[in-house]
């Protein structure tokens, strides 16, 4: 009982690490294939477009009521020791920092990782994948190399933009609604807000984040298996495995980042 | 092994090929020739292994075991590059028809035109057009693979796989779930494309009638390994128990009806069991 126990976990990390090293294979093939998005700019446009553009509603929806309840909840914590004026540095630092890359992260993992994953693993199940291998067509730098540096380039921006939006959102709130000194608002946040330590370490956790959650879904995609139970559970395989890589990385990210 | 020698216009030799999935045997030494310009039936119940046949013979997938040449050329060494450039002059006819489904029809089949050639945008269109052409869906250049029906997806496909003029298409399965209308249009095509184009065809079916009708040579596949090859007429007339089962549809005899399980009496008085 207790050895087919051990077999079994055996067998469970054995196929684990293989995942992870077909994972790791398919990452090398997707960067051999960079050539491909200079050859053909407009593959990597539409991708952009794809997981950028379309993500932005969600994006933009979501960093203004995060914006929003950082104002109400940063207020009524500052204003306890008289640092009411300080709200904007708080919420711009708490976006730039943390929540503008993680967030961004996890909904771009929900909208545009599902996606897809759902796409690449229904290629794969219609034979449109094995249709362009045979039409001498390389599939990884056709379909997902162009894919992946899309998530890439479009997760920075979003961040970026998801901060913004909530850093108006807390101004909304915070100046507009609780009488916070507009000018100390911005001010304050001028001040304190550092280019290189907040806004530079920001962008590079995106990149990041914008790597491991485009790489997770193509990889979920690109290995499911090739029927309806299959890439259903693939796509939630990306949701999930994404959330909880970007969470722990951010730990790692802000450990070496702001720890000293 | 011993090396059967091939005829000189013979296009592919598949000399004692071996391939298992997991623990299952699918192929166990097999040897097939498929002449130049002739019309190929792979024939054999589902689950004998005739994608994965083709799939092998494609590069597709590597044999476990013995060789597979192609024009010369033995797929399973092959670098990426070349297998690529083989496949340029090989098209396979998926059973879904594997139409990309965002690209309309007359994208689909430009596609493989664009990817290899620097064809100026006009002369593009017009051989895209000729392919169309050929399988009759010139009038549906605009479509979405969506809006066709399966056979004209088929169609559409055929007319892609025959853009870079091959030397020889693969048909996985053409025919099955198709209506007779589109069945009989399929048929026609397949050997026409043939011998107008000076192709080699591979057509992997269990559809007897309509397969044998068109093609000038017939192997039956069973267990991993050819129970009987020859012309159709040579086929209609063998007499092995599992031919005549194959070929005229009976629903019991070698293969029987029966998946292997213990004896009735005794499964349905077992106590607990499911």
């Amino acid at each position: 009982m207790s050895l087919n126990a051990i077999a079994g976990l055996g067998r469970g990390v054995l196929s684990a690490l293989t995942r992870l090293g077909r994972a790791h294979l398919l990452l090398v093939d997707i960067l051999r294939g960079s050539g491909e998005i200079v050859r053909h700019p407009r593959i990597l446009a539409e991708q952009v477009f794809n997981i950028g553009v379309l993500s932005l509603l969600i994006i933009g929806v979501s960093g203004l009521f995060v914006g929003m309840v950082l104002g109400l909840q940063g207020y009524y914590v500052l204003s306890q020791f008289g640092a009411a004026e300080s709200l904007g540095v708080m919420v711009a630092a708490s976006l730039v920092r943390e929540l503008g890359p993680v967030v961004a992260a996890l909904l771009v993992a929900g909208r545009a990782g599902s996606a897809l994953t759902a796409e690449i693993g229904l290629m794969k199940a219609t034979e449109q994948l094995s249709g362009l291998e045979m039409m001498a067509v390389d599939p990884i730098r056709r379909i997902l190399t162009p894919r992946f540096y899309g998530g890439v380039l479009a997760m920075p921006m979003l961040a970026a933009i998801f901060s913004a939006v909530g850093v108006l959102g807390g101004y909304v709130v915070g100046v507009g609604l609780l009488g916070v000194d507009d000018g100390a608002y911005w001010s304050q946040m001028q001040a304190k807000i550092d280019f290189s330590e907040d806004v530079v370490n920001g962008v590079i956790k995106s990149l990041v984040f914008g790597v491991v959650v485009t790489w997770i879904a193509l990889f979920e995609g690109y290995d499911t298996v090739a029927t309806s139970v299959g890439v259903s559970r693939s796509t939630t395989r990306s949701v999930v495995h994404s959330a909880l890589v970007v969470l722990g990385l951010d730990f790692i990210l802000t450990a070496l980042m702001f720890g000293d | 092994m011993a090396e059967t020698a091939a005829a000189p216009d013979t296009l592919i030799k598949i000399r004692g090929l071996s391939y298992r999935r997991g623990s299952r045997v699918i192929f166990d030494d097999l040897d097939l020739d498929i002449r130049r310009g002739s019309v190929t039936a792979i024939m054999g119940p589902s689950g004998t292994g005739k994608t994965t046949l083709l799939k092998l013979i494609t590069g597709q997938l590597q044999p476990d075991r013995g060789s597979i040449e192609v024009d010369g050329l033995e797929v399973s060494r092959l670098g990426k590059s070349a297998l690529f450039r083989l496949r340029r002059r090989m098209g396979m006819l998926f059973q879904a028809g594997a139409l990309l489904t965002d690209l309309s029809v007359f994208d689909n089949v430009a596609y493989p035109l664009r990817e290899h050639t620097s064809l100026s945008p006009s002369m593009l269109r017009k051989l895209v057009l000729i392919k169309l052409e050929a399988v009759g869906l010139r009038g549906a250049r605009d479509l979405m693979p969506s809006a066709l029906s399966g056979g004209m997806a088929r169609r559409v496909a055929l007319a892609r796989a025959i853009a870079l003029d091959p030397l020889m298409i693969l048909y996985d399965e053409p025919f099955s779930g198709q209506d007779p209308i589109s069945m009989g249009m399929l048929v026609a095509l397949i050997r026409q494309l043939n011998d107008a184009a000076g192709l080699t065809s591979i057509i992997v079916s269990h559809d007897v009638r309509e397969t044998t009708s068109i093609a000038d040579a017939v192997c039956v596949l069973s267990q991993g390994r050819i129970v009987a090859s020859g012309t159709p007429v040579e086929i209609a007339a063998n007499r092995s128990e599992w031919v005549r089962q194959f070929m005229d549809g009976l629903p019991d005899g070698p293969v029987h009806f029966h998946y292997p399980g213990p004896d009735l009496d005794v499964d349905l008085h077992v106590r607990g069991a499911r």
